[in-house]
């Protein structure tokens, strides 16, 4: 008798899941699978809805990365007004998504995973969390408050509310930024540059105890997708969009964004709500692709700010099959942070910064929008289509973890092999094949674009579909 | 002099404890209103006639078992007044809920977010949640209007634009459709707003409307600000007399 053990929930990531891991009759694991339970329901509230309301309706997908879909769909609906966005507002909307980069960022590294890596995998559950580590590593612990805060405080300055700020508007953004906020800002970036260099400075030594996490993390080869600047280069906010091989290079010549739908399809399965995005050329599920820091940063040719650019010459000494590992994602999110510093220093230093034109206004002239940029976690999407009187009649998103989830499931799939035999399965264990998910960062609220949170099972169920084990672990 | 006084005799009465006096064609609202006395309501906004609509604005007058509309009842003589008891708190708050359990209220990604008079009514009112269940019907935007949108998931029924409309406009493009919890207001008997022949575009109804309902095309979320000072204005110019 085969039998099927579940793992639920997938303790602190962002949203509720439930792993299933189906073993062979001989207690090896044959697969494990990552369901997304929730509830799908966004893109039917939108219907008949103005497309203005969009941006703010959007960010209410997400209470964790807001911004991003702020700016995602944002885009969405200067694609429908077809209007070029004051260059002035572009760069402000830029620097925004650059925040919320980095407190987001920030928030996974020091809040989710800093734990694992500081604490080690094996402490127990009590004492593998933020709290724990404020004790134990009280300046790391610091550090990653104030990189957060730096972040949510730009936010904030810019869009005046923390959550889900109204700032960024269909043709660019509502208010130009002040002089005195601009100075703020400027105030904010010696702190927030230390914290994240100190960071650095301990993780980069420290990574030689994961290495059997590493070589198990989800370590196999996929394509990469993300936005690059025309030249090829790190970009979070407009651009190309590009398909890499696994070392990096491109897969193909890099694209317009809003190309988006020839490339890349949309599989269901019915044991999950979450769709399985995949390269058309390769089909399903061969076309397996990962977004994210990790995949950004495998695939760029540079930052294009000069401490990233020396850090990403460092992380690029690991071979391209060490660089496969999703353990790195780590790594990236680190390099990302500081790059996301060192460009909003560089943008707020340019006096344009202060111009007032800031927002086009205009009817919409296009029936059809489609918004691209880079979440904290990877290429989010938002197309739109309107009628005549700008009413939504139809929009689909595909957002990070949704692009992420083959390349999740067959994470998990390989570190369960790897560590599960036979169906007594340790705390440790569980917390592994935990952890493969938990570098993906993945937001799930989000991704099945969900409101509100489902209930939390644990179980294990044999090949009959019957449960023969309850465990629950909150 | 106008003219209103020659018919109306001067009265006291008492409002809250405090005695006041007042002409007779002063309503409770307007002679609350001169003593400082805030009384919430929401159908009421002067400048337009009055209907007693929404019921917020109820007082208790001794004497009286039933609660009466202070916008629409007239002062008299040796008349008491208690315009915020307990009995009157918890009546408005119900009233507030109502409101919100009745439409779509998503105040979060609503025009008039920080602007609105049902969102101002409901913190006036003490209300924290609904605690009625929602009704959440399914509501058809009508953005063909050139330049306003209604959004009947947001309109509370105060009529104010039906009023000003007819009132102050003299267009009369608003009215009222069905009963009760199905009642809308609607254009030209019916019309898409956009196709209607009796709309001036004077904007007048989308500058009255309280909340989120009607609002410019154009504006993002919580940017919608209604400009009112037209009202007293328009008001005082048309009653001078001849
Ligand atoms: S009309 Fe007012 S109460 Fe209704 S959703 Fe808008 S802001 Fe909220
Ligand atoms: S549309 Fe506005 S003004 Fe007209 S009845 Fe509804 S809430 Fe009142
Ligand atoms: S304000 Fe008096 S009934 Fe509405």
């Amino acid at each position: 008798m085969s039998k099927t053990v579940t793992i639920d929930p997938v303790t602190r990531i962002e949203g509720h899941a439930k792993i299933t891991i189906m073993m062979n009759d001989d207690g090896t694991v044959d697969e494990a699978r990552l369901h997304i339970t929730q509830f799908r329901g966004f893109e039917r509230i939108c219907e008949g809805r103005p497309f203005y309301e969009m941006p703010s309706l959007m960010a209410r997908i997400c209470g964790i990365c807001p911004v991003s879909h702020l700016v995602a769909s944002a885009k969405a609906c200067d694609a429908l007004l077809a209007v070029a966005v004051p260059e002035t507002g572009a760069r402000l909307r830029r620097i925004m998504n650059l925040a919320q980069i980095v407190q987001s960022h920030s928030l996974s590294f020091f809040h989710l995973s800093a734990p694992d890596l500081l604490l080690g995998m094996d402490a127990s559950p009590a004492s593998r969390n933020i709290m724990a580590l404020v004790s134990s590593h009280p300046q790391a612990a610091k550090d990653g408050i104030a990189l957060r805060r730096f972040g949510q405080h730009i936010i904030e300055l810019l869009g005046g509310k923390r959550i889900h700020p109204a700032w960024i508007v269909p043709g660019g953004v509502s208010a130009p930024l002040t002089q005195e906020h601009r100075d703020e800002i400027l105030a904010t970036i010696p702190e927030a540059m230390e914290a994240v260099q100190r960071t650095l400075a301990w993780f980069k030594p420290s990574l030689k105890k994961f290495r059997e996490e590493i070589g198990v993390f989800a370590n196999f080869p996929t394509l990469l997708m993300g936005l690059v600047t025309p030249s090829g280069d790190l970009e979070h906010y407009d651009g190309r969009l590009r398909f890499a091989k696994p070392d990096g290079t491109p897969r193909m010549e890099d694209v317009a964004p809003e190309r988006f739908n020839e490339f890349i399809g949309e599989a269901v399965e019915d044991w999950t709500y979450l769709k399985f995005p995949y390269f058309l050329q390769d089909g399903y599920p061969d076309g397996i692709y990962r977004v994210g820091p990790l995949a950004r940063l495998n695939m760029v040719g540079r930052c294009g700010t000069p401490l990233a650019d020396a850090e990403l010459e460092e992380y690029r000494q690991l071979s391209v099959e060490e660089r496969m590992s999703s353990f790195h994602y780590h790594w990236a999110r680190l390099i990302e942070v500081l790059y996301g510093i060192e460009r909003i220093k560089e943008i707020v230093s340019d006096p344009d910064i202060l111009d007032t034109h800031v927002r086009a206004h205009a009817e919409p002239n296009r029936s059809e929008g489609i918004g691209v940029s880079e979440a904290p976690r990877g290429t989010l999407m938002h197309h739109y289509k309107i009628d005549e009187n700008g009413l939504i009649t139809w929009s689909n998103l595909i957002i990070a973890t949704g692009h992420n989830n083959l390349a999740m499931n067959k994470g998990i799939t390989q570190a369960a092999k790897h560590y599960i035999s036979g169906f007594d399965i340790p705390e440790p264990l569980l917390n592994r094949v935990e952890a493969v998910i938990r570098t993906y960062d993945p937001c799930l609220s989000c991704s099945t674009h969900a409101f509100g949170q489902m209930p939390i099972r644990m179980q294990m169920v044999d090949s009959k579909g019957m449960v023969v084990k309850e465990v629950s672990r909150q | 002099m106008p003219e209103t006084l020659t018919s109306s005799e001067v009265v006291t009465l008492t409002i809250n404890g405090q005695e006041v006096s007042a002409r007779t064609d002063e309503t409770i609202m307007e002679v609350a209103e001169e003593q400082g006395i805030r009384i919430p309501a929401l159908c009421h906004i002067s400048g337009l006639s009055d209907i007693g609509a929404c019921r917020l604005c109820v007082v208790e007058i001794q004497g009286s078992p039933k609660l009466q509309p202070a916008c629409v009842t007239r002062v008299s003589e040796g008349m008491t007044v208690s315009t915020h008891t307990d009995r009157l708190r918890a009546h408005r708050r119900t009233i507030v809920e109502m409101l919100f359990a009745e439409r779509n209220h998503v105040c979060s990604v609503c025009v008039s977010n920080g602007h609105c008079d049902l969102q101002n009514l409901a913190v006036e009112c003490g209300m924290q949640e609904v605690t009625l269940p929602y009704l959440a019907p399914k509501l058809q935007v009508d953005a063909s209007h050139k330049r306003f949108v209604m959004d009947p998931n947001r309109c509370v029924m105060c009529t104010r634009c039906v009023r000003v409309c007819d009132e102050i406009e003299g267009a009369h493009t608003w009215d009222i459709m069905g009963r009760g919890v199905d009642s809308r207001v609607i254009t030209d008997l019916g019309k898409p707003w956009g196709e209607s022949d009796t709309c001036t575009s004077c904007g007048k109804c989308v500058q009255v409307c309280p909340t989120g309902a009607l609002f410019e095309k154009g504006v993002s979320v919580a940017e919608m600000t209604k400009r009112r000072q037209f009202l007293p204005y328009l008001k005082t110019m048309r009653e001078v007399p001849k």
